[in-house]
């Protein structure tokens, strides 16, 4: 394949903008979305990787990633809602008991 | 034959065990007092039955090792708890265990009342079973066993009265200069187990084999060395100079331990010793002559220190020491028996001494608790007259003081004037002989003065004692007075069996039997000095002559406290007016323990100040703190690793991926 | 400059500019149809890749439960707009290591040589049994335990979910 390149490229630039919104933004849920950003574009590597080896090993392997995404998504905004109805703030930065 | 002697260190042994572990329950005095008591009383009879089987044997064969069991066996060397049962330590049995019969006897009625009296008497039995021990002991090493452990029974004996910090002190004073001595006694003991070995493959330490390879030993060298330790550790044991400050302070103990153990047993230790190897000692002139030094220096000067002290113990414990001076004197002159007659006579006449300045202290602490009164019992300007409120106890007094004078017809005499003619007559020192008999007459000469002196101050003139307390003093009960009796009777026949050839001879033939039951031990060294010391012949008009220049300087010592203490007692004021400074120098013991203090005692402590607070503190305990110190400001840096925000753990996430990355990036 | 360039062109275009919007947004509500946007161009992506089945899965999943579930929790806690910012030295610090990454990983692209095509399938063969078939052969005979596995894990993502935002019964 012979733009195996330009696809790497993008899946690296969307990985990095989700690595700067993950450490840039308060709100703990768009921190989450910046982490789904950032699985998707591991997905998109491996969708194209696939693609250029002929092998569908990696599409398998992002069947499985989405599956972990969801399930991570119910119990991670579950997790929100609880810490939510503790303090009254979705800011990460008020989750900090273990702050000395 | 001699089955049956392990009992006589046993009943002691058995005593103290009892009276220790059970002695805080039986609450009766009378039974503790008796349990000690009684179990001395059987080694005695267990003694004298020995000491009869013994004189049933021919002289030649008096030398019987019986042995209890192996105790350690080391490739060559061999120990084993095993008892030499010769005429010298029977004698020393019989001593030891007849005089601490007596002791415990009095101590019954001495320490009534006292708190710990279980205590009391079951470190005397312990006493008696480590002194039994040492006299007993075959070898070297057991020796040693009793050697530390009267050591131990003295220190806890002086500290009794734990509650006073100078009787701790004492104690402990004690104990540290007797382990000093202990190092030279070790020092001896090892050389001479090498010497012996490597040079003549004999390994021994037992005290008949080293006997009979004597004569493979050199004369001097050596030998000279493995003796002068042995001598460093009977100075310390037998208060000698310069290890002699710790039995004056040992008084602070009851008098019955000062009796027991600091006049007649114990501190003749180094004296037994010396005897015990006597073929070691002949053979090396110079420590012959050390002792022989040592032993006239040390009764003089600590005759002058007598001279001035007021308190009533402390005069009889520089008589004691005074005394020792005169046994080793003996020892180092080559004349063992004398020496040994010695003992056993000052035994006799110092104990009864002990005994009896014990009753004195018991009637007056009496008479002046009565009045509510805190002045010192022990005092002799405190006391006087006190012969018409306690006659027994004077009498008694009195006749130890005589024997202890040397006065003719009591013991002291006899075995004193053999001291000093040997002193003069000996073939070993040549000139030096007559300064030898010279310190020994002065040191006679001072103790027929401070002697009398003490009977004077105490027992005649005015009552000196406070207001209201003369009526309370009365003689001590029975128990107390009976041993006292005893102890006289003896320092007045005692004498008789040691009697010198030249008045034995005017007196009908009767021999010197001391002389005739202690040969085969000395004999060794006897022969030695026959073969290689060159004696010359003394007629007997110069021994009739010493003897009566003796007799005379003790009669001048009479005389001169005589006048001072009973006809004028104004006088010595006035001659210590005359000469304060020297009366202050004697007074305070020419100030020996402040030299001491000064050059040991001080440095010593300096260094364990510096060893404390300089290296310990410093070193020690910065290296451990420093350690903490350290890992602390570790901890302290990477704290920040941790800091419970999201956003770091966040960070170094993204920051190690990309480390990660980079390093396979670049690899 | 083919036709299938140009598109690749503007969809790349689209799904970096809608990431950026879900990084600067103040309002979630915008970050969070930002990334509805993102997906989409994946799905695009993964059609252009011949997997049409994964661009099904794409949306139906992402887009479509995993975005509404985001929408809700925000409805649901009534967020307001961000109101204190992040302070200014961790905003550059995370930016700089982000730039960091994506140099790195563009010079691992560019650098690195992938390995020749080995594998069996090959698009006519998408073409000819179906993309869906091909899974599905390759997943149940190959990889059917890590399948099963995936059910146990989507139970327990229910259980915790449920437990995780119940309100104390006292």
């Amino acid at each position: 394949m012979d733009n195996l390149n330009n696809y790497l490229l993008v899946s690296a630039v969307l990985f990095s903008i989700g690595t700067i919104g993950v450490l840039t933004r308060k709100n703990a849920i768009v921190v989450f979305m910046c982490i789904e950003m950032m699985l998707n574009a591991v997905n998109l590597s491996f969708v194209a990787l696939s693609r250029h080896l002929g092998n569908l090993d990696g599409q398998v392997f992002v069947f499985f990633i989405m599956t972990v995404a969801a399930a991570e998504a119910a119990v991670g905004l579950a997790l929100f809602i609880s810490f939510f109805n503790n303090r009254e703030s979705i800011d990460i930065d008020d989750a900090n008991l273990m702050k000395w | 034959m001699f089955d049956n002697v392990w009992l006589i260190p046993l009943f002691p042994l058995i005593g103290f065990l009892i009276n220790g572990l059970l002695g805080k329950k039986i609450k009766n005095e009378t039974v503790i007092g008796s349990i000690g008591a009684f179990a001395v009383l059987c080694s005695f009879i267990v003694s004298v039955m020995t000491f009869l089987k013994l004189i049933g044997l021919p002289a030649e064969e008096r030398v019987v090792n019986v042995k209890i069991f192996t105790w350690m066996t080391a490739g060559t060397f061999n120990a084993d708890i095993a008892f030499l049962i010769d005429p010298l330590s029977c004698l020393m049995l019989l001593v030891v265990t007849g005089i601490g019969f007596l002791i415990h006897v009095y101590s019954i009625g001495y320490m009534h009342g006292e708190e710990g009296f279980y205590r009391f008497f079951a470190y005397l039995n312990l006493f008696v079973f480590s002194m039994l021990l040492l006299v007993m002991g075959n070898n070297l090493l057991l020796m040693f066993v009793g050697w530390e452990g009267v050591g131990l029974c003295s220190y806890l004996l002086i500290g009794y009265y734990f509650h006073k910090k100078s009787a701790g002190d004492a104690g402990k004073k004690a104990f540290v200069m007797n382990r000093v001595g202990d190092f030279g006694f070790l020092l001896g003991t090892f050389t001479l187990f090498w010497f012996m070995g490597q040079t003549h493959n004999v390994w021994t330490i037992q005290f008949t084999e080293m006997a009979a390879n004597a004569h493979l030993l050199p004369t001097g060298g050596i030998v000279t060395v493995i003796t002068l330790c042995f001598f460093l550790g009977a100075t310390g044991k037998s208060a000698q100079i310069p290890l002699y400050t710790w039995l004056p302070d040992a008084m602070e103990g009851p008098t019955p331990v000062s009796a027991l153990i600091h006049a007649a047993t114990m501190v003749t230790a180094g004296v037994y010793m010396i005897g015990r190897m006597s073929y070691l000692f002949i053979r090396s002139p110079e420590t012959m002559m050390v002792v022989a030094v040592v032993g006239g220096c040390t009764a003089l000067f600590a005759a002058t220190i007598g001279t001035a002290q007021n308190d009533i113990k402390r005069v009889l414990a520089y008589s004691t020491v005074s005394q020792l001076g005169y046994m080793f004197l003996a020892m180092g002159v080559g004349a063992f028996t004398a020496g040994v007659f010695h003992l056993m006579t000052h035994a006799f006449f110092k104990a009864c001494l002990f005994l009896g300045s014990g009753a004195v202290i018991h009637s007056m602490h009496g008479a002046l608790h009565h009045i509510h009164s805190h002045d010192d019992a022990q005092d002799m300007r405190n006391m006087g007259g006190l012969k018409k409120h306690m006659p027994l106890t004077f009498m008694t007094f009195l006749i130890a003081t005589i024997a202890i004078a040397g006065i003719p017809g009591f013991a002291g005499f006899f075995s004193k004037d053999e001291i000093l003619w040997y002193a003069f007559a000996n073939p070993l020192h040549g000139d030096l002989n007559k300064l030898l008999w010279g310190l020994g007459a002065c040191a006679a000469l001072l103790t027929a003065f401070y002697m009398f002196r003490l009977v004077f101050m105490t027992f005649f003139g005015k009552c000196r004692i406070k207001e209201g307390a003369e009526k309370h003093l009365h003689e001590s009960p029975m128990v107390i007075v009976i041993p006292l009796i005893v102890l006289a009777l003896l320092s007045i026949v005692g004498g008789y069996i040691g009697m010198p050839k030249l008045i034995g001879d005017v007196l009908g033939g009767m021999p010197n039997y001391l002389e005739h039951y202690l040969e085969p031990v000395f004999a060794n060294a006897n022969e030695y000095m026959k073969a290689h010391a060159h004696a010359e012949h003394h007629s007997h008009a110069l021994e009739w002559g010493l003897m009566g220049i003796s007799v005379v300087i003790a009669l001048i010592g009479i005389s001169i406290a005589a006048v001072l203490y009973l006809v004028n007692p104004e006088l010595p004021k006035k001659f210590t007016s005359a000469f304060p400074a020297l009366h202050r120098a004697v007074y305070n013991k020419w100030y020996i323990d402040e030299l001491y203090d000064f050059m040991i005692v001080n440095p010593c402590k300096s260094l364990g100040n510096f060893l404390w607070k300089g290296f310990d503190v410093l070193v020690v305990d910065g290296l451990v703190n420093g350690v903490a110190h350290v890992v602390m400001a570790f901890g302290g840096v990477t704290r920040y690793l941790q800091t419970g925000q999201i956003y770091n753990y966040a960070w170094t996430m993204a920051f190690g991926v990309v480390v990660i990355v980079g390093y396979y990036l670049f690899k | 400059m083919d036709i299938t360039s140009v598109f690749f062109a503007i969809v790349t275009i689209v799904a970096i500019v809608s990431a950026l919007l879900v990084v600067t947004c103040k309002n979630p509500i915008n970050s969070a149809l930002s990334l509805v946007l993102t997906f989409f161009c994946l799905a695009t992506y993964y059609a252009m890749l011949d997997a049409p089945f994964m661009a099904a899965i794409q949306i139906i999943v992402y887009a479509g439960a995993i975005m509404v579930l985001i929408v809700f929790t925000i409805m649901l806690l009534n967020i307001r707009v961000d109101a204190n910012k992040k302070h200014t030295h961790q905003i550059v610090l995370g930016s700089v290591i982000g730039i960091v990454t994506l140099l790195l990983a563009g010079l691992f692209i560019i650098k690195g040589n992938v390995a020749a095509p080995t594998g069996p399938i090959t698009p006519e063969m998408i073409a000819q049994y179906g993309h869906t078939e091909l899974i599905g052969t390759v997943m149940f005979t190959e990889f059917l335990l890590p399948f099963e596995v995936t059910s146990i894990l989507l139970l327990a993502a229910m259980v915790g979910a449920v437990v995780l935002a119940k309100k104390k019964l006292s």
